[in-house]
């Protein structure tokens, strides 16, 4: 092995025998080019990429990361168990140093599964990076990790859960969210009061080229993770910012994707969406996997890839060296903004309305944090969905101090299950789970 | 009656075999550096006093193709290669006569870019400076679209020439492996092709018309002549009459694990409700990967001749081979030693033996009879984890549907197979993995039974595209036109068909085309949520197994 070569491992689960339906962008064939691709450059054969069959995700697994309504058997199939537990395959290889990082190559996505999940959105179920790095947390004693969305639609259920959240970074890197579902993820948007800076969002304007992604990637995104010191870092790799994407509109390429990855050097990689299933994917996914294992992918190109009509104007160019700046000076100011955010509350609510577009249900909710300057914060959150479903959830943060323990252990018991048709309690420290 | 050959690295065997049951068995020994000689002393012999009109088909397991690679007796071997995007050139494992030329066929089987005449003239010109005759064509995806390779060959084409194009030889996807396989295939060309006349000329000589069938990896025959266009199919046809064999002289019904422990190595091999697993992605040889159809072995640096050492008080077995033995005359302790020492076997010198185990007997602090003991408990040791390792990889193969990830079906080993000089092994190897072991009798010959009485095999992959409305044979190289409303029970058995051609043409009888369709999956092709077509693969075998036909015999 040269000294650039890495140990690489794949998990690829195409799914070939799941849909959501027949026509949709997330069914069957989306892989299979991929696969194609991947198996003409023999790419397993090389001798430091291995790859591992995905292991299956259990509904405890799903309950450290999420509030499922009504729970998770009713809200997963298989498919999703698969999915999130081929992320967590990848962070157990390398976690267990089987290999340097891995690359979880599996659908369905799961971006936009939000902390409280009463169906389907974007596609997503569960959240598998979520879902993972719950299981990093709980087995390997991790404390600090950085996701990095690169897909182009806002990470927002993963943003969702770890708002609150200072021991994991989330950094999206998105289509501004005034063009594009979920049409969230403005760069004001910075995380919960105890969590100020944890969360970074990075919307780029429509047609943003290989230049754009990489000057944020230099002059945001490395920067940001250089002062966070994440033990681990993960890339929750959507390939929808490219440029022959159909329901997107950036001019990413496959070799903007490997350059990036190649820079950014994350331990694990997670696929989400990206549905230029023939034209992108083949080309993406080989540029990536070379990428993470150290060789060469100067030769990985779109047969109709033209670096000159892919080309960024200079008013996109201005537009992202603002917001980059914008950004920067926000993440310099992070612990200043605390006070400015919080005043006097000891408890910051936040009032939501979530549409899943998958499964169309609409969400209205109030999440309720406990200021705090020692843990993450309890968090509570009063939900009801046209569903008819009405819940409520006391979550404990990971090292959770031991007010915010005794204060949502004391609200758990005197909350009275009859206005609600669920109270759910989720300790992520204890790693206990109790729905009455 | 049927006579098969096995020439193998120390011996080369010959048997009749009539209905079934073997009649007649000779040994020689094998001259390397003439396989054809052995061979056919073989031959010479086993016929001597038979009347070679009783004879239906001779069938050779030889080591021609694979000694020419392994002893580098090659030809020099131009590669025209269609690269198109991805890997870089400088990660391929290729020779100084390769040249890359633009034109490439996507993943759909699409033309993205057209070969250029001018260059391939120029080529050609090269070719005919440096007087290379042997040309390997291969396109990436040319299993998908093999109409370049074809367009390429018949510009370069005259009679100084020979072709060997990557479609041709496999209908997998693996470009750098389908180079490899093309490569060695051209390389061997010339000198399988002597061989081949050499054999002929001599079936002739002793009785004419009588076809003469040739095992290849993966543990089938097929006519000689047939084998011509594709020697590189004949290589390591050793491990593969050894397994043929093991069904040959055992009556292996259930999922079990076989071991053929010779000198220097240990080949474990894997049977699934009977049938021999193949290798998923084709066979390595000289370090090559290759998209050639073979039987799955693994071979461990574990043997009888293995030499035995004492590495910081513990018991070192092999890799290398020092053998023969010290009860034989060699001079480092083998495990061969330790069996003779405790009566496993009786052959050579015992006291040669005690010589050989004494120093190492000393080294760990015990009697020479317990240090023998304690070689064999780490020799049986090594092998029973390999095969719990080979289980293991076996079992834990990834698979790409919801529905096989949750079945989960796996091989669980009902019985242990065990051929090869220390079969006394059996026991101890058998009660570590706990399944019981069987020893097959006649397995001094079997490998030569294995080849006698191995069936034709066969693959064909299909890809039907209906919004190209094409279907594609890879490995026969045809096209042709499909209705829009072609399904996947109809190209499963338009693949029957061409299976059923294909073998035919290939010697098999009609009653051994036990056919499997090993891979039917079938796609919704979607542009801008619409449905523009089906993407359906299948692929079928006749997979490995004997003949039952009667009149064979």
């Amino acid at each position: 092995m040269s000294p650039k070569e890495k140990k690489t491992g794949l998990i690829f689960f195409p799914a070939f025998d799941w849909a959501i339906s027949e026509t949709h962008p997330e069914r069957e064939e989306r892989l299979l080019y991929t696969q194609d691709q991947v198996l003409e450059e023999g790419l397993l054969d090389f001798d430091n990429i291995k790859e591992f069959k995905p292991g299956i995700a259990t509904y405890a697994d799903v309950n450290r990361a999420h509030i499922c309504v009504p729970d998770a058997q009713n809200l997963t199939t298989p498919s999703h168990l698969i999915s999130a537990g081929g992320a967590i395959t990848a962070a157990q290889k390398v976690l267990t140093g089987k290999v340097d990082n891995a690359f979880a190559l599996v659908r369905p996505p799961g971006h936009h599964a939000m902390l409280v999940a009463h169906g389907a959105r974007g596609f997503c179920n569960i959240n598998i990076e979520a879902v993972m790095v719950e299981y990093i947390r709980h087995t390997y004693g991790i404390k600090k990790i950085a996701i990095v969305d690169t897909d182009c639609h806002h990470g927002d259920g993963t943003q969702d859960i770890y708002w609150n959240d200072p021991d994991v970074l989330c950094i999206s890197i998105h289509q501004d969210g005034r063009t594009l579902y979920p049409g969230t993820g403005f760069s004001e948007d910075f995380g919960g009061p105890n969590a100020l800076g944890a969360t970074i969002n990075i919307p780029l304007p429509p047609h943003t080229s290989d230049e754009g992604f990489l000057y944020v990637l230099d002059r945001v995104i490395l920067p940001i993770l250089d002062e966070f010191k994440p033990e681990i870092i993960i890339n929750s790799a959507g390939q929808d910012n490219h440029y022959s994407d159909p329901i997107t509109d950036m001019r990413f390429s496959a070799q903007g994707y490997a350059l990036l990855n190649e820079k950014l050097a994350p331990h694990i990689a997670v696929l989400e969406g990206g549905y230029s299933i023939e034209k992108a994917l083949p080309y993406v996914n080989v540029g990536i996997i070379l990428a993470m294992a150290g060789l060469d992918y100067s030769h990985v190109r779109e047969p109709d890839y033209n670096a000159e009509q892919l080309r960024q104007s200079a008013d996109i160019t201005r537009i992202i060296e603002k917001e980059a700046q914008n950004i920067l000076s926000l993440w310099k100011r992070k612990e200043k903004l605390k006070a400015q955010t919080v005043c006097t509350n000891s408890y910051f609510r936040r009032e939501k309305n979530i549409y899943y577009d998958t499964d169309n249900i609409t969400e209205r909710q109030t999440e309720s944090v406990r200021v705090c300057n020692d843990c993450g914060g309890l968090v509570m959150i009063n939900s009801a969905a046209d569903t008819g479903k009405k819940i409520f959830a006391v979550i404990l943060p990971n090292r959770c101090c031991p007010q915010c323990r005794k204060d949502g252990e004391s609200f758990f018991e005197q909350i009275g299950s009859s206005l609600y048709h669920h109270v759910y309690f989720q300790d992520r420290e204890k790693d206990i789970f109790i729905v009455k | 009656m049927i006579l098969g050959i096995d020439v193998g690295g120390t011996h080369t065997d010959a048997v009749l075999v009539e209905n079934s049951v073997l009649k007649k068995k000779v040994k020689v020994i094998t001259d390397n550096t003439n396989i054809l000689s052995s061979l056919l002393s073989a031959a010479q012999k086993i016929i001597a006093d038979e009347n070679i009109s009783n004879i239906k088909r001779i069938v050779l397991s030889t080591t021609v193709s694979t000694n020419a690679i392994i002893q580098n007796k090659i030809d020099r071997v131009a590669m025209v290669l269609l690269g198109g995007p991805g890997l870089a050139p400088s990660t391929l494992n290729l020779g100084k006569d390769t040249f890359f030329i633009s034109g490439y066929i996507n993943h759909r089987g699409v033309e993205v870019q057209s070969v250029n005449k001018d260059e391939i003239g120029q080529i050609s010109q090269t070719l005919q400076r440096g007087n290379i005759r042997q040309i390997g064509i291969v396109g990436k995806f040319s299993s998908r679209n093999p109409q370049q390779e074809l367009d390429i060959a018949k510009i370069l084409e005259n009679d100084q020439r020979q072709f060997s194009l990557g479609h041709r030889l496999s209908g997998r996807l693996n470009f750098p492996r389908r180079i490899a396989t093309t490569y060695l295939n051209a390389a061997i060309n010339q000198i399988y092709g002597n061989f081949v006349n050499e054999v002929k000329k001599f079936v002739s000589r002793v009785g004419g018309e009588i076809p003469v069938y040739i095992l290849k990896a993966d543990g089938g025959t097929i006519l000689i002549d047939q084998s011509l266009s594709c020697p590189v199919q004949t290589i390591h046809s050793g491990p593969a009459a050894s397994i043929m064999g093991l069904l040959a002289t055992a009556q292996i019904k259930e999922d079990a694990v076989a071991l053929d422990i010779g000198g220097t190595t240990t080949d474990i091999s894997v049977f699934a409700a009977g049938d021999p697993l193949l290798e998923p992605n084709g066979i390595t040889i000289n370090e090559r990967k290759t998209l050639i159809r073979g039987l799955y072995t693994k071979s461990i640096g574990v043997g009888g001749d293995s030499s035995v050492r004492i590495e910081n008080g513990n018991i070192c077995i092999g890799p290398e081979r020092s053998g023969p033995a010290a009860a034989l005359g060699g001079e480092i302790p083998t495990p061969t030693d330790a069996m003779i020492i405790l009566d496993m076997t009786d052959l050579g010198s015992k006291q040669k033996a005690m010589d050989a185990i004494a120093p190492l007997a000393r080294n760990l602090n015990s009697d020479i009879v317990s240090a023998a003991r304690a070689i064999l408990d780490k020799t049986v040791a090594i092998i029973a984890d390999n095969v719990k390792q080979v289980m293991d990889e076996v079992n834990n193969k990834p698979v790409y549907t919801i529905h096989e990830l949750l079945e989960g079906k796996t091989i669980n080993p009902k019985k242990l197979y065990v051929v090869g000089g220390p079969s006394a092994l059996a026991p101890d190897i058998a009660k570590l993995l706990g399944y019981p072991y069987i020893i097959p009798e006649h397995s001094e010959v079997a490998n030569a039974l294995g080849a006698a009485l191995a069936r034709t095999t066969a693959e064909v992959t299909l890809l039907a595209d209906t919004e190209k409305r094409e279907l594609i044979i890879s490995e026969e190289g045809t096209v042709t036109k499909i209705p829009r409303d072609f399904t996947l029970e109809d190209t499963i058995s338009a693949g029957k068909k061409a299976l059923r051609e294909k073998a035919g043409k290939l010697g098999a009888d009609q009653a051994d085309m036990v056919m499997e369709v090993t891979e039917a999956q079938e796609f919704s092709m979607i542009k801008d949520f619409c449905k523009t077509g089906k993407n359906i693969r299948v692929k079928i075998q006749i997979k490995p197994g004997l003949i039952t036909a009667r009149d064979s015999r």
